[in-house]
């Protein structure tokens, strides 16, 4: 684990959608291990490499708040010259997090993908570069991209100096989506899209994410 | 499709706007009042509403014009269902070919289709769009980010009641009168932090003509959305930190705190935009602080 990273990554909401609540959003309480991957893709991410989330600490008492929107109801297609919000609209409430603070610890695995020139120390150096002057290729998201992630790197190895509001409590968050798997056919199109769940408990406020070994068997 | 002029740096704002006696965003979920942050009392306007101004402002300001076509319009006209896209492309392999249905079989033919869009429509190039045209549903995302807008200070919303001397239904004539209410923001100033990404715009093909004309947009939205619920609402300030690489050279929250907006020492009450200061600190280096308005 010579390679890991610690983010510490902070914004006023958050909605990291319940599969199973998502026409009325509804997030769970703290940031999945993928959209954690998805902040961390946000700021270095090549075919190369695989981020491997490690642990989440959360920092912040989990705290609801509603908010109900007009969307539209259709897909974007060339069939239509636009979608008119009159006639193909709908209110949707979403439970989203507010007042959110997490560390996300990581490290990258290299993929089969790698070419001569990909080694562990340039992508490493890379992502820690970035992080580190608040580069990104695109604004990281909580979940939805109308909540943006402000993001520092921790620059020390131990998390002494970082208190989490739930220190010295231990709570079963139940099961969590993990992330997606998604297989390719051999023309390099997404045939099938597996979700993968875990069971997050959050002990002193850290959650220790299990590996994709684990989890994706 | 004239050649665009590719964005090569990254981007935030900051834009301050302010309501005077009207409600800048109705809450569907507390019968149209104000949207309000319950535990600070600070009002919010969402990203999609505000989103939709800079729609309307390009419908406008564009219109008729090729490749700043709006997708997502607000009141239709004629909602027939038109297959341009594929008739531009008459050689295209089809998977299916149903009157309500067609999927381009070739990823490369996917892409083509979602590139065409993107050229097409302003607001596909800008905040992007779920289409059912792409790669794994043709996800288009924009390079062009809102956040939720925040009033500085609490606000305090009122309730109006206004009477009108007319009745709609014929069994109300003897009442002579009808009553209605109307919530309005005496006053609020609200801040809005935005983000453009230099690679998703190059993915949409989002070029510096378009970057004016979001600026555009955001500067004279609210000219061209007056009504009686809105009540006076401007722009006030629009701050652009451009960064010299496309990535990057500071992180965004730093840069936003250089923006700091207070309210004058003498005044208890806010009324309008000069009983608030607006300090802009110096930039670091690597960051160009464009002041449009």
């Amino acid at each position: 684990m010579g390679y890991g990273i610690k983010l510490r990554v902070w914004g006023d909401y958050a909605c990291f959608t319940r599969p199973e609540m998502k026409v009325e959003r509804v997030s769970y309480d703290v940031i999945t291990p993928s959209a954690a991957r998805g902040i961390l893709e946000a700021l270095h991410w090549k075919p190369a490499i695989r981020w491997v989330v490690d642990r989440i600490h959360v920092m912040k008492p989990i705290m609801f708040d509603n908010v109900r929107r007009n969307e539209v109801e259709s897909k974007a297609s060339p069939k239509k010259t636009a979608i008119y919000t009159s006639l193909e609209t709908q209110q949707r409430a979403a439970t989203i997090l507010k007042n959110v603070e997490y560390i996300i610890e990581a490290h990258f695995e290299m993929t089969e993908n790698r070419g001569e020139e990909d080694t562990p120390e340039k992508h490493y150096n890379i992502a820690m570069r970035r992080a580190r002057q608040g580069q990104c290729f695109h604004r990281p998201y909580f979940g939805t991209r109308e909540f943006p992630v402000n993001f520092e790197l921790v620059e020390d190895e131990d998390l002494q100096g970082f208190v989490s509001y739930y220190r010295d409590t231990s709570q079963d968050l139940g099961y969590m989506l993990y992330d997606q798997k998604y297989e390719l056919d051999d023309k390099g199109e997404v045939k099938r899209v597996t979700p993968y769940f875990f069971r997050a408990q959050m002990v002193d406020g850290v959650i220790a994410v299990p590996s994709p070994q684990e989890v994706m068997r | 499709m004239t050649m665009k002029t590719q964005i090569e740096n990254r981007y935030e704002f900051v834009l301050l706007f302010d309501v005077e006696n009207g409600n800048p965003n109705g809450d569907p979920d507390a019968g149209n009042l104000p949207r309000i942050d319950p535990e600070t009392g600070c009002g919010l306007v969402t990203d999609v509403c505000l989103k939709r101004k800079v729609r309307n402002y390009v419908e406008l300001a564009r219109a008729g014009e090729d490749s700043y076509d709006i997708y997502i319009k607000e009141a239709a006209i004629l909602n027939q269902l038109n297959k341009e896209a594929f008739e531009a492309h008459p050689d295209m392999e089809l998977k299916e070919n149903k009157a309500d249905k067609l999927v381009a079989k070739k990823k490369e033919d996917q892409q083509t289709l979602a590139q065409w869009m993107c050229n097409k429509y302003y607001d596909i190039r800008a905040f992007g769009a779920v289409m059912t045209t792409g790669v794994n549903c043709g996800q288009v995302r924009g390079p062009v980010q809102f956040s939720f807008s925040k009033s500085l200070d609490p606000i305090t919303p009122v309730d109006v009641t206004i009477t009108r001397m007319a009745v709609t239904n014929e069994k109300d004539a003897e009442k002579e009168r009808t009553m209605g209410r109307k919530s309005i923001v005496p006053y609020g100033l609200y801040r809005l932090e935005g983000f453009i990404s230099a690679p998703l715009a190059n993915q949409t093909n989002f070029g510096t003509e378009d970057l004016e004309l979001l600026w555009e947009s955001l500067m004279f939205m609210f000219d061209h959305d007056r009504s009686a619920a809105r009540g006076k609402m401007a722009a006030q300030k629009l701050i652009v930190f451009q960064h010299e690489s496309r990535l990057g050279n500071a992180p965004a929250h730093k840069l936003f705190n250089l923006v700091q907006v207070s309210r004058k020492q003498d005044c208890d009450v806010p009324r309008s935009f000069s009983d608030y200061e607006v300090n802009i600190e110096a930039a670091p280096s690597g960051i160009t602080i464009l002041e449009k308005l």
